[in-house]
Parts: structure tokens; C-alpha cells; sequence
């Protein structure tokens, strides 16, 4: 079994694409000989020219709507939005448009999009560079949202998008693209969309995670185990179609939950897994559900402050803790 | 203007059909307001009075492989690609039968038979949608063109920039076609958008071919239209089109316009679009008296017939709302 990189993975499946299908064509900001702003498509150019792997002006609104024109008109493109920061310049087409093109011709026009973009906080860049807005697009019905956390994920989860026909948000993760995991041992691997990964067995808690998350939810969890607290671990990999029935069964059987979530957590996506927990699995609880969340602040720039505003292993640890043990 | 001498290309019967579609446009929106009146359309209706010569003229030019996309203002750009007066006015009232089911309504008329792209409702988004069309036909080696249509006020939005800077960029083979009719919702262009005197010229700015014509005569419309497929046709890239015009209603259904001087109005009454093709095909010797009086008969019958179509038609069923999110799976949150 070979380990690859999140970024192999993501430049593996990229290729598998633009090799096995005609229709596909990449576009994006500085994709093209510069090989992206995460370096994903190093020697794409080179390799299937500058008809497949379009080097788009800075204007994030026409490489989403124009992706949505190309897709009506029966391509399959994957666009790239440099990260989700800049996606708010796209919003009009992916909110108003891609998402709501199929239900409101009566079905008669489907979008195959894939919209890549990068989430996440921790690579000091500052407030305006340092978002997480995928819980925001997963509240909009027409789009599918997708956070693989790993490079075995990235490969199945991709897979089985470019197998949809209607609008996807594949969100990758700033800090993971340097980590390492197995590549999927099979030829024709696939994760599918909507199937929660259950990490990790245990029977105290649920720890519940997506995108980097649920990494350092598994983390947390890895040191709960030394001092005896068994956890679930869940990463969601998916949040729109959301895989509730994972969830709830996993909080029906440990009767705790704590939901971890990068994002500021007023309006954060973790409130959704609250109330789908407390809907489905309020007579099991042996305690409130917990979030440990991103801090209510702009992101800072000073590394010390930036790490106080994200959760951290530790502080997820100390959550859980807090959870099973009453203290 | 030009003479019959002018368009040898085109019939008796040519001719009068665009006298028809014109017509049947006008005749279409007026029902549509009196069902609006009557409470059997709802929410926005923009009705395309006094443009009628735009769309006719322009859609008039495609093939039926061409492609369109266009902005709310959208009934006349269907009726003249050719959408049933049934199925738009179905839409309109929300019924199962509607182009697209009921879901979409007035704003958001959609064929996927006829390449209609869509009616977009958020101003300017459709600009990029329709970049993104020619880029696929382009990408196909196909010689297809796409012709979008948008307002005045559409140019003032980022969206413009972006797609027409891509389209000039790569060279694709769309129509930027503006309908300039002087107003956004309720404020003047005169004192929102600085070229509004020499619009088309704002295209030199991305080295695009671009042109101005009198939106209000079908023929000057239809002659330029040709002349411009052709171009874009072959490959010469894209090209904006400004033709003037004036909505000789409100903003919608809602307004009545009264922040419009009344000789403004006046001369853009003068200006109609039909009674001016209508002289024309008179005056050259085309069209009797008789001809019109049978087409104005037609067209108020299919009027009324689209109308009766529509009050007659079922609404959708409540099991319909959750159908058509996705294309492969249920939506979320269906209640069980
Ligand atoms: C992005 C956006 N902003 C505002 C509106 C509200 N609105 C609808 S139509 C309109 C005016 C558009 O004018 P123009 O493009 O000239 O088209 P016209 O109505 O004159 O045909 C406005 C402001 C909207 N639908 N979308
Ligand atoms: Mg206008």
C-alpha cells in the first residue's frame, strides 16, 4: 500500500478526470504553467494544454458562472476557486444560480459542476484569508457540499462527484494538503457522498468533526482513550447530503456529544448537528450537547492568537472530559 | 430605414410573421397584465411593451442549434423563439403545465428543446452563464452562437466586466445584447451610467466589435443581427450590441413610471415598434388592411386560449415541491 500526500491525491484524481473523460476541463486563477496557488496542477498545462487547463482572468463570479454556462451546455467542468475566502465574489453564481438552474426549469437543465475551493484557518494569513464558509453553502438546497479530511477520501469522494450531475462544493483543507495518508488499494475506489466515517469506536462519547476536524477530533480522542473515556469518532466528510443517521446512532449509543467545528460557531454548521441530535436523540442524552468552535473574532494574524481562536486537540480533549466526567 | 428593396431575402410571409410575433408579444403581455390585475399571476411581472422589434428581430436571426440566454424580462425573447403562449402564460400563473412546471414563473422561463438558457432574475448573472455556454461550444469545435440579452442597468454590475473581458479574452462566440431603454427599476441611466449616450462604445474597452442600432425597428435589428452571427459564426470572436429602445410600461406591473417626463414618453409613444413596421409594410406596398385585421384576429384568439389554457390548467401537487433539486437524489429535510 503506497501513503500519498492530500495534494497528490487531489492532483491524482484531477488527471484521472481530464484523462478518462473528454468533457472535463479545468479553469481556475493561476492554474495554468504557474501550477496553482496549492501547486495542484504542477505540469497540467504541459501535459493536456491550454484548451483543458484554462488559466481564467482574477474574476472568481465568471469562473463559477461560466462553469455553470459550459455545464448546461453539456461539459462536465471543474472549476477552481483560489480559496472559499473568495468564493463570497462567486456567491451570486453558486447560490443563485448553479444551485437553482435545475429546480427552477422544472428539471430541465442539470449542472455537472465541480467547484473546488480551500477552506480553513491556521496558515496565518489573516482575517480575510482564513475562512471556513463551507457550513453556509451546505444550508443551500440544489448544492452538494463535500470536506475530505484525508487523501484516501479526496480520491473516493471526488470519484463519486464528477459521478453527480448537479453542483458540487469539494472543499479542501489549507493545512492538509503536506499530510500523509494511504492511497485507496483499489483501482476504482469510491466514497460516497452522504456516508459519514466512523474514525474510531467507543462507548462514552461522540466526537463529531469534518475537513480538519475531525483529525483533530480523532487526536483528542486518541488521548481521551489513554485516560480510560472510549470516544466515537465521526467525520462527517460530507455536510450536504448530511449523514444524520451515523450521528444520532452513534449519540444514541454513548448518550454524549460534542460537535467540533473551525468556524465561529454563532450561525456555525455544528448548531445543525445540535438540532438534528436533539430531534432524533433527545431521550438518550446524559448531558447537553457541546461544541468547542472557532473563537467570535476575526481571524488574528499573531500566531499565538490565531491558535487561541481554533480548536485545539487539547482543547477538545478537555471538552470531551468535561462532557463524560461532569467536570 | 430600409426599403423591401433591402430584404429580397425575406417573403410576404416572412414578413408578416414578424408582424405577427410582434404583435402577438404585445397582445401576450397585455393579457398578462389583466391576469395580473385579476390575481392569477403573482409576485413580479415585467412586461416587454415597446421591445418587441428587439427580440422579433434579433432571435429571428439564430439557428435552432443557437443558444439564448436573457435577463427576467424574458417573455417576448420566448414567445419569439418560438415557446407555446399556453406554456409561458401556464408559467406565469404558476401551473403544472408552465414551461417549466410552475417553479420557475415569470422571471425564470426555461426550454431545454429550443436552447432557451433562461430568464435570469438577478441582474447581470447571466452574462457569465452565457460566456460559459460559448466556451462550451467553442471547446466542441461547434460554430454555434450564443446570443444573450440584458438591460441598461446590467452593465453597471461587476458581473458585466468579468464576463465580457473573458469572452473578448478567449474569443468566444457570444452577443452581448444590451436593451437600452433608458431606466434601470425607476432611476434614469442618465444619471447612473456615464456612457449611457455611447454605450456600445464601452466594449472599445476590451476590443470587442460592437455596434448601436434602433432597437425599435425590426428590420435595422434583424439586418445588423445577420451581419453579426456571421462574424461570429466564423470565428471573429464576440460582440456587443446596444439597441435602443423604451419600455412604454412600468418597471413592472407595480410601477406606474410617473418619474417620467411626459415627452419622453410622448416620443418613445411615437416610436412603437409595431405601428412603425405596420406603416412600413403598408407604405411599401406589402401588407392590406385586411392582412393585419386577420393577424390581430389570430393573435387575440391565441391570447385567449393561452389565458383560458392557464386559468383551466391544474396547479402543481403538493408532492411536486421536493421534486427537481437534484438531479439523482431526493433534497434534505423532506419531512416524513
Ligand atoms: C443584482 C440585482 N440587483 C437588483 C435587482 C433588482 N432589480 C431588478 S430589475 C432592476 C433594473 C434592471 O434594469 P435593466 O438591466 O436596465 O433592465 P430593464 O428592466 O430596463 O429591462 C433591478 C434594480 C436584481 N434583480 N438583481
Ligand atoms: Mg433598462
Amino acid at each position: 500500500m503506497s501513503v500519498i500526500t492530500y495534494r497528490e491525491a487531489v492532483s491524482s484524481v484531477l488527471r484521472e478526470a481530464l484523462d478518462e473523460d473528454e468533457r472535463v476541463f479545468l479553469m481556475g486563477e493561476d492554474i495554468g504553467p504557474y501550477g496553482g496557488a496549492f501547486a495542484v496542477t504542477q505540469g497540467f498545462t504541459e501535459k493536456y494544454g491550454k484548451k483543458r487547463i484554462k488559466d481564467s482572468p482574477l474574476a472568481e463570479s465568471v469562473i463559477v458562472g461560466a462553469g455553470v454556462g459550459a455545464a448546461m451546455a453539456g461539459l462536465r467542468p471543474v472549476v477552481e476557486l483560489m480559496t472559499i475566502n473568495f468564493s463570497l465574489l462567486a456567491m451570486d453564481q453558486i447560490v443563485n444560480h448553479a444551485a437553482k438552474i435545475r429546480y427552477m426549469s422544472g428539471g430541465q437543465f442539470s449542472i455537472p459542476l465541480i467547484i473546488r475551493t480551500v477552506t480553513g484557518a491556521g496558515a496565518s494569513v489573516g482575517a480575510t484569508h482564513s475562512q471556513s464558509f463551507e457550513g453556509m453553502y451546505a444550508s443551500i438546497p440544489g448544492l452538494t457540499v463535500v470536506t475530505p479530511a484525508t487523501p484516501s477520501d479526496v480520491i473516493g469522494l471526488f470519484r463519486s462527484c464528477r459521478e453527480l450531475n448537479d453542483p458540487v462544493l469539494f472543499v479542501e483543507h489549507i493545512l492538509l494538503y503536506g499530510t500523509r495518508g494511504e492511497a485507496p488499494s483499489v483501482g476504482d475506489y469510491r466514497v460516497p457522498i452522504g456516508k459519514a466515517d466512523v474514525r474510531r469506536s467507543g462507548k462514552d462519547i461522540t466526537l463529531c468533526g469534518y475537513s480538519r476536524m475531525a483529525n483533530v477530533a480523532e487526536q483528542a480522542a486518541g488521548i481521551l482513550a489513554q485516560e480510560g473515556i472510549e470516544a466515537d469518532v465521526i467525520d462527517l466528510r460530507t455536510l450536504r447530503p448530511l449523514d444524520s443517521e451515523t450521528l444520532v446512532n452513534s449519540v444514541k449509543k454513548t448518550h454524549r456529544a460534542l460537535m467540533v467545528e473551525e468556524t465561529t460557531r454563532i450561525g456555525g454548521f455544528a448548531g445543525e448537528l445540535v438540532s438534528q441530535i436533539q430531534e432524533d436523540a433527545f431521550d438518550y442524552l446524559d448531558a447537553p450537547v457541546a461544541r468547542v468552535a472557532g473563537a467570535e473574532v476575526p481571524m488574528p494574524y499573531s500566531y499565538p492568537l490565531e491558535m487561541a481562536a481554533i480548536p485545539s486537540v487539547d482543547a477538545v480533549a478537555a471538552a470531551a472530559r468535561k462532557l463524560v466526567n461532569g467536570s | 430605414m430600409l426599403k423591401a428593396a433591402d430584404v429580397p431575402d425575406l417573403t410576404k410571409d416572412d414578413l408578416l410573421g414578424f408582424y405577427r410575433q410582434m404583435k402577438l408579444i404585445r397582445e401576450f403581455e397585455r393579457e398578462s397584465e389583466r391576469q395580473y390585475t385579476r390575481g392569477n399571476i403573482k409576485g413580479f411581472l415585467h412586461v416587454y411593451n415597446g421591445e418587441e422589434a428587439i427580440a422579433v428581430g434579433a432571435i429571428n436571426t439564430l439557428r435552432e442549434d443557437d443558444y439564448i440566454v436573457t435577463h427576467y424580462r424574458d417573455h417576448g425573447q420566448a414567445l419569439a423563439r418560438g415557446m407555446g403562449s399556453k406554456e409561458v402564460m401556464a408559467e406565469l400563473m404558476g401551473k403544472a403545465t408552465g414551461c417549466s412546471n410552475g417553479k420557475g414563473g415569470s422571471m425564470h422561463l426555461f426550454s431545454s428543446d429550443l436552447n432557451f438558457m433562461g430568464g435570469y432574475a438577478i441582474v447581470g448573472g447571466q452574462l457569465c452563464i452565457a460566456a460559459g455556454i460559448a466556451l462550451a461550444v467553442q471547446y466542441r469545435g461547434d460554430d454555434q452562437v450564443v446570443l444573450c440579452f440584458f438591460g441598461d442597468g446590467a452593465v453597471n454590475e461587476g458581473e458585466f466586466h468579468e464576463a465580457m473581458n473573458l469572452a473578448a479574452i478567449w474569443n468566444l462566440p457570444v452577443i452581448f445584447f444590451c436593451e437600452h431603454n433608458l431606466y434601470g427599476m425607476g432611476a434614469s441611466s442618465k444619471e447612473t451610467l456615464v456612457m449611457w449616450d455611447s454605450l456600445h462604445e464601452m466594449a472599445a474597452a476590451y476590443g470587442m466589435d460592437r455596434y448601436e442600432v434602433d432597437g425599435n425597428d425590426v428590420l435595422e435589428v434583424r439586418d445588423l443581427m445577420q451581419r453579426i452571427n456571421a462574424d461570429v459564426r466564423a470565428g471573429k470572436g464576440p460582440a456587443f450590441v446596444v439597441a435602443r429602445t423604451y419600455r412604454l410600461r412600468g418597471h413592472s406591473v407595480a410601477d406606474p413610471a410617473d418619474y417620467r417626463p411626459d415627452d419622453e414618453v410622448q416620443y418613445w409613444e411615437s416610436q412603437d415598434p409595431i405601428p412603425r413596421f405596420r406603416d412600413w409594410l403598408t407604405e411599401e406596398g406589402i401588407a392590406t388592411v385586411e392582412d393585419f385585421d386577420e393577424i390581430d384576429a389570430s393573435v387575440d384568439e391565441e391570447v385567449v386560449i393561452a389565458a383560458e389554457f392557464g386559468e383551466s390548467s391544474p396547479w402543481p401537487e403538493p408532492a411536486d415541491l421536493y421534486d427537481g433539486v437534484y438531479t439523482d437524489r431526493p433534497t434534505e429535510g423532506i419531512p416524513t
